[in-house]
């Protein structure tokens, strides 16, 4: 089990977060309009948890200064051995809802590993996938979200068809 | 405004054009606010020459992101008690996507009300990128 991340929700984070996945609704982003809804205050839209990558010191796929980085510089890649994967896929998201997080809220992310498992795939070769759960409790111990992932790692590049 | 529970049916559908031309410049965006920054979604050079894809392609997150945009304005806000999505295809910078949701079920659960949905997403060659379910509380 990983160690629990902590994620502070903030309005600043929610609006660049709504304005990236074109969402204009004013429940992310008017406080006076919140607090006329029937909510009464910002809310966080429903796929913002994931942002918890921000708060992982070590997330794998951030660049970091002075960390060799998989991504191109000079050279398409910045590792001498890159990894002969494609690297990992998002197969499914599963989110359950207890409230939306607001601003202010202080999350506690637990993340606990799942099932494992293998396929063939006529586009992408073996296919292996892993689960992820991860529990979001806020400053008062209470369940907010429950997160299930499924990553897949391709043999080879996804065919397009 | 939130739905009603005694307006609703089952088969009842709700659509929207979530983009139109995704642009590069919102995948940018989408890592810098999520944290996500995979060189497959922000970096063309490594996608194509190390990764041997076209060229870079849509976090499978902001996919479901706008997915859930049509959620949200479907079923109100602060509604949803559970959404869920596949990955079925992959998206690309130029493509138009419509998300579509489904009424399969209107239920009662301990006093309150529920709907059911599926959901779809396809881009402008019909194609489908995105499935899944969600569940909201809705008004009696």
């Amino acid at each position: 089990m990983a160690d629990d991340l902590t994620m502070p929700v903030e309005a600043s984070h929610i609006l660049m977060f709504a304005r990236a996945i074109g969402d204009d609704n004013a429940i992310y982003r008017d406080d006076a309009h919140a607090r006329q809804s029937e909510v009464g205050h910002i809310i966080a839209p429903p796929t913002f948890a994931r942002a918890v990558a921000q708060f992982d010191p070590d997330y794998h796929l951030r660049w970091r200064n002075n960390v060799p980085w998989f991504g191109s510089g000079k050279n398409p890649t910045g590792l001498d051995n890159p990894s002969p994967s494609t690297g990992g896929l998002h197969a499914e998201q599963h989110f359950e809802y207890h409230r939306q997080a607001k601003p202010g809220d202080v999350l506690t992310v637990t993340t606990i590993k799942g099932k494992t498992w293998e396929k063939m795939s006529k586009r992408a070769g073996r296919l292996s996938f892993s689960e992820t759960i991860q529990e979001y409790r806020d400053q008062n111990g209470e369940l907010v979200i429950t997160s299930r992932s499924v990553g897949v790692k391709t043999e080879r590049p996804v065919e397009q068809n | 405004m939130p739905l009603s529970a005694s307006k609703l049916n089952v088969g009842d559908k709700y659509e929207e054009v979530v983009v139109d031309d995704l642009t590069r410049t919102q995948l940018v965006m989408y890592s810098g606010a999520s944290g996500d920054y995979n060189p497959l979604h922000t970096d063309d050079l490594y996608a194509k020459e190390v990764a041997g894809y076209p060229g870079v392609f849509v976090h499978g997150m902001l996919s479901m992101g706008l997915t859930g945009k049509m959620l949200t304005n479907y079923v109100g806000d602060g509604r949803l008690t559970k959404f869920g999505v596949r990955f079925t295809n992959q998206v690309w910078p130029g493509d138009t996507l419509t998300s579509k949701a489904t009424v399969i079920e209107i239920r009662e659960d301990g006093g309150e009300h529920f709907v059911d949905l599926t959901l779809e997403t396809i881009n402008q060659d019909g194609k489908t990128v995105v499935t899944g379910s969600a569940s909201a509380r809705v008004d009696p």
